[in-house]
C-alpha cells in the first residue's frame, strides 16, 4: 500500500512532469519562431526589398524599413515578432492584400480534411496489412509488404499524383479532377466549416457531397498511401516482437484461437506505440500535403505556401510555415503525452 | 598462406591488416544479402551513368530540335521526346550527375556538421550539451520538406541554395546519432589514457571520438539519401531547385506535368530514375545496418 509519502511524492513528480512538458514545449514554440525569424529576418539579403517587392520607390522603401522596425537591434525585434505573433499577426500577404493569419484560417480546412482521410485509410489499412505481414513472416505476403513500404520511401509524392491523374481521371474516369469542386457545383452550399464534405452534408446537398468526395479520394489515397507504408512496416515490427513473447505461446499451448492470440494477446499491447507512430503519420501528412495540394491545385495550406514561394511573398511563406510547424510540434506533444497517460510502464 | 587467410587472420601482424580484414568481413557478410546487392548494383550504375554521361546519351541534353517535339517512346527515343524536341534518355542520363552532386555535396555538408555538433555536446556535457541539443531538438521537430522551402524562400531559387537548404535539414539527426555515441565511451578508459597524457580536447574528439562514430553514421546517411533526393526533386518540381535548361529529374517532372494527359512518358520517365535511384539506396541503407550496426536492426 502507497503511504502517504510516496503518494505525495507521486503527485510532485506528475506535477514537474506537467511543468516539465509546459516548457519543452514554450521553448520548442520559441525555438520555431527563432527560426522563422532567422528566416525572414536574417537570411535575405535585403528582407525590404522581400517584402515591398523591386518596384517600390525608394520613399515606399524606405517607410517599409521604417514599418519593419529594421532600424532597431535584432533582439528588439525578436521580442516584437514574438509579441505580434502571439497575438496573431503575421503580417499581410503582398499576393492577396489580406492578413496571412486569416488567408490561413480559410485555407487550412482544406488541409485537414484532406489529411485526415489520407489518415484514416493509412490506419484502416495499414495496421492490418502490418499485423497480417507479422504472421506470415519470411512469406510472399511478408515480401510484397516490405517492397511496398520501401516503395513508400522512394516515389516522390508529385510523380505519384501526376500518374494517378493520367491513370485514373484521365485514362479510366473513376475520379475527378484536380480542385475541390467542378465548377458548376461552386458557391452551391454555405461554407460554414471550409471542409466541404461537412458543409455539403449539412446543408443536405449530396450531389454537391458526391462531386466533393470523388475530387478528394485520389488525393487523400496517395497521401494515404504514404502513411500505410509507415504505419504497416511499424505494426509489423511492434508485433514480430510481441509474437515472440512467452505468454503467446502460453496463449497458443492452452489452446486459445489463433484470431485471439493475434488480436487480443498480441495486438493489445502495441495499441499504446501505434497511437505515437499514427500521430507522428498524421503530422507528416500535413507535410505531404505540401507537393500532393500543387498537383491536384487543392487549395489548402500547402497550394498557399508554394504559390507565396512563387510569388516571393515572404510573410505568407512565413506564415505557413509557421503554422504547420507549430501543429507538427503539438501532435509530437500530444501523441507523447498520451503515450505516457496510456503506458503504464512508462510512468 | 592466401590472401583469403592473411585477410582473415585472428592475431593480425599490423594495423593494415586489422583493417583490411574488417573491410573483408563486411563486404562478404554484405554481398550474402540480395537486397543490399541489388542496392550497390543500382548505385554503381549511377555513378557509371554520371561518369559515362557523354558516351551513354544519344544525344546532348539540351540542344532542340522542335521537328521532333512530344514523340512517343520509340527505338530512336527510349523515353521519347519532350516539348522541345529533346531525348529524355539523354536528359535522365545527365541528370543523374546533378542528383549524384546533390546528394555527395549534402552529406558533405550535413554529416560533419551534426558529428561535430554532436561529439562536442556530448563530451562536455552541461550547458554546452543542452544548448546545442536544445537547438537540435527544435530543428528535428519541424518538417524537413517545409523547413528547406522555407530557407530557398528567403536565399532564392537555384541549385546551390537548395543544396544548403537541404544540408541545414538534414544535420540534426546526425547531431543526435554522435551524441549518444559519445555518451557511451566519454568515460572509458581509454579516453581517460589520451586525457592523462596531456591530449587536448580537441585532439580526443578529432582522434579518438569521431572516429568511433561513423559506422552508424554511414548507415544513416546511406538511409536518408533517399530522402534528399525527394527532397531535391521535389524543390526541382516546385521550381526552386534546378534551372532550366538543366536536365535535373524533379524540373523535368514539372515540364512534363502540362503535357500529362496527352503525352504521359515526358513527366513519367524521369520519375522511374528517382524511384530507382531511391530505392538503392534505400537497399544498400538497409542492408549496411544489419552488417554495421547489428543492435540497430530491430527486424530483419
Amino acid at each position: 500500500m502507497a503511504t502517504d509519502a510516496t503518494l505525495a511524492r507521486r503527485a510532485g513528480r506528475g506535477l514537474s512532469g506537467v511543468g516539465g512538458f509546459v516548457v519543452v514545449t514554450a521553448l520548442t514554440f520559441l525555438g520555431l519562431l527563432a527560426i522563422t525569424f532567422f528566416i525572414g529576418r536574417v537570411v535575405p539579403i535585403d528582407p525590404v526589398l522581400s517584402v515591398v517587392g523591386d518596384r517600390a520607390t525608394q520613399a515606399q522603401y524606405d517607410a517599409a524599413r521604417i514599418a519593419m522596425g529594421l532600424d532597431r537591434p535584432l533582439v528588439v525585434q525578436f521580442l516584437d515578432y514574438v509579441w505580434s505573433v502571439a497575438q496573431g499577426d503575421l503580417g499581410k500577404s503582398i499576393s492577396t492584400n489580406r492578413p496571412v493569419a486569416d488567408d490561413l484560417l480559410r485555407v487550412f480546412p482544406a488541409t485537414l480534411e484532406m489529411a485526415t482521410l489520407g489518415i484514416f485509410i493509412g490506419v484502416v489499412l495499414g495496421v492490418p496489412a502490418g499485423v497480417w505481414a507479422a504472421t506470415r513472416r519470411g512469406e510472399w505476403v511478408d515480401q510484397v509488404m516490405r517492397v511496398f513500404a520501401l516503395l513508400g520511401y522512394s516515389v516522390p509524392a508529385f510523380w505519384l499524383g501526376l500518374v494517378g491523374l493520367a491513370i485514373f481521371y484521365a485514362g479510366l474516369g473513376w475520379v475527378a479532377g484536380p480542385g475541390r469542386l467542378d465548377i458548376f457545383y461552386e458557391g452551391l452550399v454555405p461554407a460554414r466549416t471550409n471542409v466541404m464534405l461537412i458543409d455539403a452534408a449539412l446543408a443536405g446537398d449530396w450531389d454537391v457531397f458526391w462531386n466533393a468526395l470523388s475530387h478528394l479520394v485520389l488525393p487523400a489515397s496517395i497521401l494515404g498511401f504514404f502513411s500505410l507504408a509507415f504505419i504497416a512496416r511499424m505494426t509489423r515490427s511492434f508485433m514480430l516482437d510481441q509474437l515472440g513473447q512467452e505468454f503467446i505461446t502460453t496463449a497458443r499451448v492452452k489452446g486459445v484461437p489463433e484470431w485471439r492470440v493475434i488480436w487480443v494477446h498480441g495486438f493489445k499491447p502495441i495499441r499504446v506505440p501505434l497511437i505515437t507512430v499514427i500521430g507522428l503519420s498524421y503530422a507528416a501528412l500535413l507535410e505531404g500535403s505540401v507537393m500532393i495540394e500543387t498537383v491536384f491545385s487543392w487549395p489548402g495550406i500547402g497550394n498557399y505556401l508554394t504559390t507565396a514561394l512563387l510569388n516571393a511573398d515572404m510573410n505568407a511563406v512565413l506564415g505557413a510555415t509557421l503554422v504547420i510547424g507549430s501543429v507538427f510540434i503539438l501532435i509530437n506533444k500530444i501523441s507523447d503525452v498520451l503515450y505516457r497517460v496510456l503506458d503504464p510502464r512508462s510512468r | 598462406m592466401s590472401t583469403r587467410d592473411w585477410l582473415l587472420d585472428d592475431s593480425p601482424a599490423t594495423l593494415l591488416q586489422a583493417n583490411l580484414g574488417r573491410a573483408w568481413r563486411m563486404m562478404t557478410a554484405l554481398l550474402r544479402n540480395p537486397l543490399a546487392v541489388a542496392g550497390l548494383l543500382i548505385i554503381l550504375l549511377l555513378l557509371a551513368t554520371a561518369l559515362f554521361a557523354p558516351w551513354i546519351a544519344p544525344e546532348s541534353p539540351v540542344g532542340q530540335n522542335l521537328q521532333a517535339r512530344l514523340l512517343p517512346p520509340s527505338a530512336e527515343h527510349w523515353m521519347g521526346t519532350d516539348e522541345l524536341g529533346r531525348d529524355i534518355f539523354s536528359r535522365v542520363v545527365y541528370g543523374s550527375r546533378i542528383t549524384l552532386m546533390i546528394v555527395a555535396l549534402v552529406a558533405v555538408i550535413s554529416a560533419p556538421l551534426g558529428l561535430i555538433i554532436g561529439a562536442v555536446a556530448g563530451y562536455f556535457g552541461g550547458w554546452v550539451d543542452r544548448i546545442l541539443m536544445g537547438l537540435t531538438d527544435v530543428f528535428l521537430s519541424l518538417p524537413k520538406l517545409i523547413l528547406a522551402l522555407a530557407f530557398v524562400a528567403a536565399l532564392g531559387p537555384g541549385i546551390e541554395n537548395a543544396i544548403i537548404a537541404i544540408a541545414i535539414t538534414a544535420w540534426p539527426a546526425y547531431a543526435r546519432i554522435a551524441r549518444a555515441e559519445t555518451l557511451t565511451f566519454r568515460n572509458a578508459e581509454y579516453i581517460q589514457a589520451v586525457r592523462l597524457v596531456g591530449g587536448s580536447h580537441s585532439r580526443i574528439i578529432f582522434r579518438h571520438v569521431l572516429p568511433l562514430c561513423t559506422s552508424s553514421m554511414i548507415v544513416r546517411v546511406t538511409l536518408d539519401m533517399a530522402g534528399i533526393i525527394l527532397t531535391a526533386a521535389g524543390l526541382g518540381f516546385l521550381g526552386l531547385g534546378a534551372q532550366p535548361p538543366l536536365p535535373e529529374w524533379g524540373a523535368m517532372i514539372s515540364r512534363g506535368r502540362t503535357f500529362i494527359l496527352d503525352q504521359w512518358w515526358v513527366a513519367t520517365m524521369p520519375g522511374f530514375a528517382i524511384i530507382l535511384v531511391s530505392l538503392g539506396f534505400c537497399f544498400l541503407g538497409d542492408g549496411l545496418r544489419d552488417v554495421l550496426d547489428p543492435k540497430q536492426g530491430g527486424e530483419k
